[in-house]
């Protein structure tokens, strides 16, 4: 199995007090992780790559603990989140697919095994790209106060022969969310759904 | 508080390969940025001493949120830099007033000391403009091994009477320093120049 060789981390957290409507009680908090791995299978075709989400799954956990750390320490705080991956111009979409499983199963696990599908997004892009990473609530993906984005991007990354892989947690709604829909409150949680 | 904050967003990079070389420790660098309103936007005023105070005020803020970022010892942080994107219903001359009069005293309160420069950088811009912070070794402006630059950008930000503003504080230099040049080892620290 290649080895997962990473050239740079980046953690980035947001606060947001307030977006023009009154000042939030408790400012919502947005992080993304994002690691920049070289890409084994980067210049050719492989037929053969899934063995590389078991390798990808360690780094996986290490971002998501990274994520709970950046807000606070607390996973109970976190209440969205969301994946994503660019790949390098030498790849191809499928090795970003590969961080579905290992980045998907770590945040379930360090949240204690949370309900929801993990919205996800990911392309071929060059250094400097920039990926908008859905999110959705933890446990009910139906939730529409949580329907959130991040934007994240690095200026020298994804090189070529590289995938940036990227996980993101937020800890609560939009902060003047209010277009109604199926509340946090109201989450059935049988169903990942609703 | 002055400033009248609708976000900070904080930047954590870590370099741990670069060319396939190991870089360790690896070189760690943070940026802390808020996004405030601007309150003299969309028209000319003459006595700017307002944006000075918020200025200082961020100074303390922005340097205490990016070496939290760090983990590390306030006073072990080794280059800094400042900068500022004002919206499109401001003039440079705001970012000027944030940035020079009396945000580096409270920088160089929170690391200890300070004798070089802060480099700094402004300009005018539109949601998603990206900020090169350049950076400069605290203690003396001359060590070729920390000029450096680090890039932030936020992507809803900073709208027009918005003003991003933002400090970089590292633990570190360039990844791999070899263009020779006077080294930290070297530092007389009399004049923070050399």
């Amino acid at each position: 199995m290649p080895e997962v060789q990473i050239r740079k981390r980046v953690v980035i957290v947001e606060e947001i007090f307030h977006e023009g409507g009154p000042m939030a009680s408790t400012p919502q908090r947005r992080a993304a992780a994002l690691v920049v791995i070289h890409n084994p299978y980067a210049g050719r075709y492989e037929e053969r790559i899934e063995g590389f989400m078991h390798d990808l799954q360690p780094l996986g956990m290490e971002m998501a603990r990274s994520l709970v750390k950046g807000l606070g320490g607390d996973p109970k705080a976190v209440e969205g989140y969301g994946k994503g991956a660019i790949v390098g111009a030498a790849g191809e979409l499928e090795h970003g697919a590969l961080w579905h499983v290992p980045g998907g199963y770590a945040m379930r696990e360090v949240l204690g095994n949370a309900k929801a599908i993990v919205a996800s997004t990911k392309k071929v892009g060059g250094p400097g790209a920039r990926l908008d990473i859905p999110i959705t609530h933890i446990n009910a993906s139906y939730v529409r106060s949580h329907f959130d984005a991040m934007e994240v991007g690095i200026s020298d990354a994804p090189r070529t022969d590289e995938i940036l892989l990227a996980l993101v947690m937020t800890t609560g709604p939009r902060v003047h969310a209010r277009v109604g829909g199926l509340k946090a409150s109201e989450i059935k949680g049988e169903d990942g759904l609703r | 508080m002055k400033a009248k904050i609708r976000k900070i967003v904080t930047f954590l990079e870590e370099v741990s390969t670069e060319m396939g070389r190991n870089v360790s420790p690896p070189a760690r660098r943070a940026a802390a940025v808020a996004v405030i309103e601007n309150p003299f936007a969309g028209h000319y005023v003459e006595d700017l001493s307002e944006l000075m105070l918020i200025g200082e005020e961020l100074g303390e803020l922005l340097t205490q949120r990016a070496v939290a970022a760090l983990g590390i010892p306030a006073h072990s942080a080794e280059s800094y830099g400042k900068a500022a994107a004002v919206g499109e219903n401001g003039e440079l001359e705001h970012a000027a007033a944030i940035l020079h009069p009396k945000l580096g005293t409270p920088v160089r309160r929170v690391l200890g000391k300070g004798a070089a420069l802060i480099p700094s950088s402004k300009k005018r811009g539109g949601l998603g403009v990206g900020l090169d912070i350049p950076l400069g070794h605290k203690g003396a402006a001359f060590v070729r091994s920390h000029f450096d630059g680090m890039e932030v950008r936020i992507s809803d930000a900073p709208r027009a009477s918005e003003i991003m503003v933002a400090i970089a504080v590292t633990d570190s230099g360039r990844p791999l320093p070899r263009v020779g040049g006077l080294t930290k080892d070297q530092i007389k620290g009399e004049d923070g120049l050399r």
